[in-house]
């Protein structure tokens, strides 16, 4: 956990970032599956503190653009700026440094079952840094008791309940006490009480520590619940950004039915499930070639 | 590493300064710990600190466990607010004691 007044002044981060400055500058991304574009002059900034939501149907290409926010997929076109860094341009020395300032946690980012609890939150830490054994123990459970896990330290990832993983992941993301913290659909598969603990869980870690968040979710009330700003993107191109208000607000009819989504979901999963069958690939502009998981 | 270690009425005061991060946890943890170690009480300045990461704050906590183990007193003067937020999450306000300043940290005969 960090701990300053701006997160900014920091001595690791590059110069060029002044507290006033977007963390987050993305320019024109275009990006590509194959022959099939699935970005399209993609646009976005996010200031210093702030949680953009990124919402959107299945297949909108949510978690596309967060993986090329965190430098794992490399745009065709456009630029990726993180802390004043042009990662599309960095060279490895400059991303192992910006790695450490970038916490990530992905749907496919779960926590390994050989290794118990703490021996998971600490695997970053082992990478990344060189301390003491015990004071990347105290560091985990600290992150552990952050994240309401205290006392999970010896369980293994088998004998922790859905909430309990999703935790988990958050303590070993925050580990390294990032600036930014990437999340793909937090809440995914979690019953409502426990994902708004969850929500209650990224909104605290703001206050404490500071950080800059991107949140992938489709879950509407837990966007309208934690967003500052929330970005709308349908086929690869951005409909809106805007705030909580802003977005509630909007007569874009595309909006309007992502608002009403439950009608729409289920024909989305529906037509998911016939392509997953056929083992079809769809025609591009595809907004519905995914598993409802995998969304 | 900017620290000085000072003798205030025999107990030890470590005055830190700057940023407290990866880079640094373990020489501040070498330094508290061999404090710690020789059987004093120890004070610890935060008040130049500018920011301090989870490993620093581990070094503390590490330092405050081995000073009960030895029955000495391990205390934090002048805990900036950003630092205390951070401490609040993790509910270590309710584990350290912390002073607002050196004067009352003697005064309480800490
Ligand atoms: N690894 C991949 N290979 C080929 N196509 C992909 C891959 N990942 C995603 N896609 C396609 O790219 C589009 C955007 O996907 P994605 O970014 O996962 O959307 P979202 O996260 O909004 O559901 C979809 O049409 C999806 O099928
Ligand atoms: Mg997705």
């Amino acid at each position: 956990m960090t701990a300053q007044a701006s997160q900014l002044t920091s001595a690791q981060e590059p110069a060029a970032v002044s507290p006033a400055a977007p963390v987050i500058r993305v320019e024109g991304l275009q990006a590509f599956y194959g022959a099939q574009q699935v970005l399209f002059d993609v646009d976005l900034t996010v200031m210093p503190g702030e949680i953009m939501v990124v919402m959107g149907g299945s297949g909108s290409g949510k978690s596309t653009l967060l993986r090329h926010l965190v430098g794992l997929s490399r745009p065709a076109a456009g630029r990726v700026e993180l802390l004043g860094l042009d990662i599309t341009r960095a060279r490895s020395m400059e991303m192992l440094a910006l790695r450490r300032k970038i916490g990530v946690a992905f749907q496919g980012g779960a926590l390994f079952s050989s290794m118990n609890v703490l021996d998971n939150i600490m695997l970053p830490l082992r990478e990344h840094a060189r301390l003491d054994r015990k004071t990347m123990e105290i560091m985990a459970r600290l992150k552990l008791e952050v994240v309401n896990l205290a006392g999970a330290d010896a369980l293994m990832p088998s004998e922790l309940s859905g909430g309990m993983l999703k935790r988990a992941a958050v303590a070993r993301a925050i580990i390294m006490d990032p600036t930014l913290l990437f999340f793909d659909e937090p809440s995914a598969g979690l019953d409502p009480t426990v994902s708004s603990a969850l929500d209650d869980l990224i909104l605290k870690l703001r206050e404490a520590m500071n950080m800059t968040m991107v949140v992938v979710t489709h879950e509407l009330e837990s966007a309208f619940k934690i967003a500052d700003r929330i970005t709308i993107l349908d086929q690869g191109r951005i409909l809106l950004v805007d705030d909580v208000a802003g977005v509630r607000r909007s007569d874009n009819p595309r909006i309007q039915n992502l608002l009403n989504r439950r009608s729409e979901e289920t024909e989305v999963d529906a037509q998911a499930y016939l392509q997953r069958l056929t083992g079809e690939t769809p025609t591009p502009p595809a907004a519905t070639n995914e598993t409802p998981e995998a969304s | 590493m900017t620290e000085v270690i000072r003798d205030e009425e025999g107990r030890f005061v470590v005055e830190l300064e700057g940023e407290i991060d990866l880079e640094r946890a373990p020489a501040l943890r070498k330094t508290l710990l061999d404090c710690v170690r020789r059987g004093r009480d120890v004070l610890v300045d935060l008040s130049r600190v500018t920011y301090i990461d989870s490993s620093g704050i581990a070094s503390l906590v590490e330092a405050l466990q081995d000073a009960g183990k030895s029955e000495t007193r391990f205390g934090l003067i002048a805990i900036s607010p950003e630092v205390m937020r951070v401490f609040e999450l993790a509910r270590l306000d309710k584990v350290f004691t912390i002073h607002p300043d050196l004067g009352s940290a003697l005064e309480a005969g800490a």
